[in-house]
């Protein structure tokens, strides 16, 4: 068969389906099918194979995780054969995963608050002020998206070296969100460009201040994209490595990511230990897609400016 | 300041958007913007780290343009860079519109393509990195349990072979973040378009073709240009995976700039290898936006 009746056929089939076509003959339908069947079949076919390159190593992650260190180098690392175990769980919490936790969280929480807040600003300065020199500082910012962090790290290191931070998890926050800035500010911008502007005026109007215009009135309409925006800055900076690493030295001041790093570095040998490890560093993030898939999607979404 | 309330009636008090704007432009200037100063300033100078900055003329640009070993990292820089692209854009795209599809078993499958975004790049390196392990790692026991022999390769010791693995690894981490962007593109393609093409009688790969690819096209700039950018910059996944090596096979400039400076403590020299670096994605990046305008890149409606 030709490739142009095939698609002849095909389009048969397909105008089969709509409501306007339905009443035609049966046997147009069935012409389209072998065309039809094999894109259907081949297209379920990678699916498939999409789908185990992505879950298999999740699911090895898992299975390994749970073996026990004894019997790892003996036994099928795919299926737990020999048991499953705790163990390794206890041994990553008595290495104090819990202390990194809360570091994380705290930095995480903290750029993500600074970050938004700070934006939240800015935005507003810009879009209802909408003057040149308003608009020249956006410009400003947005020149950040060019220009990558792994760039930096040196110049970083230097500056929070000299201002006394380094070390410190505010040495941390403060970097991160300055990084966060320019598409946070994006976002917002995008957002308040479509806040009726004679809901500001009608306020305006009654004597109020611009700081009370935005806190009565456009921090109230902006939740949507605050939330939106606020977790793709939660997601990055929470998996945030590059800061840790050059930023900090002392392991009371390491993050989640760091964290795993180092694990890995001191217990080279225990493959089902670093695994629980990697493992029990993603289950913040694995719990809030389970549990707010949506906004999760749309705040990585928005990071990436789709 | 009285002047500009009694001439323009209409607006807030001239000077409130300072007030506003010193936070976020102090944020920037202190972290963002003063690094990049210091970055062209350090490049001409010499500093270990812990004694004093000196200035040292254009000393490290020369050592630049005489290292081999930063041109060969230039090079598998741009290796990474042009076989990333061609790797993720189409299976990104092809993993997009399939999971544009609004069918509930397609969900559950997407659910799991995204997983890998939750995880930290450091600690896909690591997880990698056991999975290859020659030592009972999970790759090499099924290439040699499980029949799979197109496995049985030293994907991370052999120094032909690791570039490669790299580039693979590093799709696997990125692709998921590709096609959410494809995913958000697809869905804005108005499907009248396509009914009306199926009433015409037009087949699916001319669908494609004259359809979804020339609406796709503002979401394959913009993932090319994340794509271009990211994998010029790719860093974590690559340090935790290999750390460089073996030997210097996996040492791209991201990689090359820090370990001059943070391991070999020649500070000055790797800030002029990450000024080129900086340079490298600021023009790729500008490149691109130029080619469809800023506004264009990220719109909320594009494609519409």
């Amino acid at each position: 068969m030709s490739q142009l009746q095939r698609e002849r056929q095909d389009s048969v089939g397909q105008a089969a389906r709509l409501p306007v076509a339905s009443a035609g003959p049966r046997r147009a339908r069935a012409a389209g099918m072998p065309g039809r069947l094999f894109r259907k079949g081949a297209t379920w076919v990678l699916a498939l194979v999409w789908l185990v390159v992505v879950g298999a190593p999740i699911y090895y992650m898992v299975v390994t995780s749970l073996e026990p260190t004894s019997v790892y180098l003996s036994a099928n690392p795919w299926f737990p054969t020999k048991g499953v175990t705790g163990a390794n769980y206890e041994a990553v919490f008595s290495s104090g995963i819990v202390s990194y936790f809360f570091n994380s969280v705290i930095v995480a929480g903290s750029t993500t608050i600074l970050a938004v807040a700070v934006s939240l600003l800015a935005a507003y300065a810009i879009v209802v002020h909408g003057s040149r020199w308003t608009g020249t500082v956006f410009r400003c910012f947005m020149v950040g998206f060019a220009v990558p962090i792994q760039a930096l790290m040196i110049p970083l290191y230097l500056a929070i070296l000299r201002i006394g931070l380094y070390d410190s998890l505010l040495g941390l926050i403060l970097p991160m969100a300055a990084f966060s800035l320019p598409i946070t500010i994006l976002v917002l911008v995008n957002f308040l460009r479509d806040v009726p502007r004679s809901l500001i005026d009608a306020m305006r109007v009654d004597g109020a201040g611009p700081l009370r215009v935005l806190i009565r009135l456009v921090l109230p309409l902006s939740w949507p994209a605050i939330a939106t925006v606020g977790v793709f800055d939660l997601v990055s900076s929470w998996n945030n490595f590059v800061f840790p690493l050059i930023l900090t030295q002392s392991p009371s001041q390491a993050t989640l990511p760091l964290s795993v790093f180092n694990f890995e570095g001191n217990h080279l040998q225990n493959v089902p230990e670093i695994m629980a490890a990697v493992a029990l560093s993603a289950v913040p993030l694995f719990v809030l897609y389970l549990f707010a898939r949506r906004r999760l999607m749309a705040g990585l979404a928005a990071g990436l400016g789709a | 300041m009285a002047e500009a309330v009694g001439r323009r009636p209409r607006r807030f008090r001239a000077w409130w958007p300072a007030w506003f704007l010193l936070p976020p432009v102090a944020l920037f200037a202190g972290f963002v913007i003063l690094p990049i100063v210091l970055a062209v300033l350090l490049s001409f100078c010499s500093w270990n780290g812990s004694s004093a900055i000196q200035y040292a003329g254009l000393a490290n640009w020369r050592q630049f343009i005489h290292d081999p070993s930063a041109l060969a990292a230039l090079e598998r820089t741009g290796v990474l860079v042009v076989a990333s692209w061609l790797v993720q854009v189409p299976i990104a795209m092809a993993l997009g519109l399939f999971a544009a599809g609004r069918q509930r078993h397609r969900a559950l499958f997407t659910a799991i393509y995204f997983v890998p975004m939750l995880i930290s790049a450091a600690s896909l390196g690591i997880l990698w990195n056991l999975l290859l392990s020659p030592i009972n790692g999970g790759v090499t026991y099924a290439g040699t349990h499980f029949g799979l022999f197109f496995l049985n390769h030293e994907w991370l010791s052999d120094p032909n072979l690791v570039l490669g693995t790299v580039i693979v690894l590093v799709a696997w981490e990125f692709i998921p973040f590709h096609s959410l962007l494809f995913e958000a593109g697809a869905r804005q393609i108005p499907k009248s378009i396509y009914e009306a093409a199926a009433i015409d009688g037009i087949g699916p790969y001319r669908r494609f073709f004259k359809i979804t690819l020339p609406m796709l096209r503002h979401t394959i700039v913009t993932s090319s240009t994340l794509n271009l950018v990211g994998s010029l910059t790719v860093f974590d996944l690559i340090y935790t995976l290999t750390g460089g090596g073996p030997g210097q096979s996996t040492r791209v400039l991201a990689l090359a700039q820090y370990l001059e400076g943070f391991e070999s403590l020649s500070f000055g020299y790797a800030s002029a290898l990450a000024l080129v670096l900086g340079v490298l994605a600021v023009i790729v990046s500008m490149l691109l936006i130029g080619v469809t305008g800023f506004g264009k890149m990220r719109s909320q409606s594009e494609g519409a």
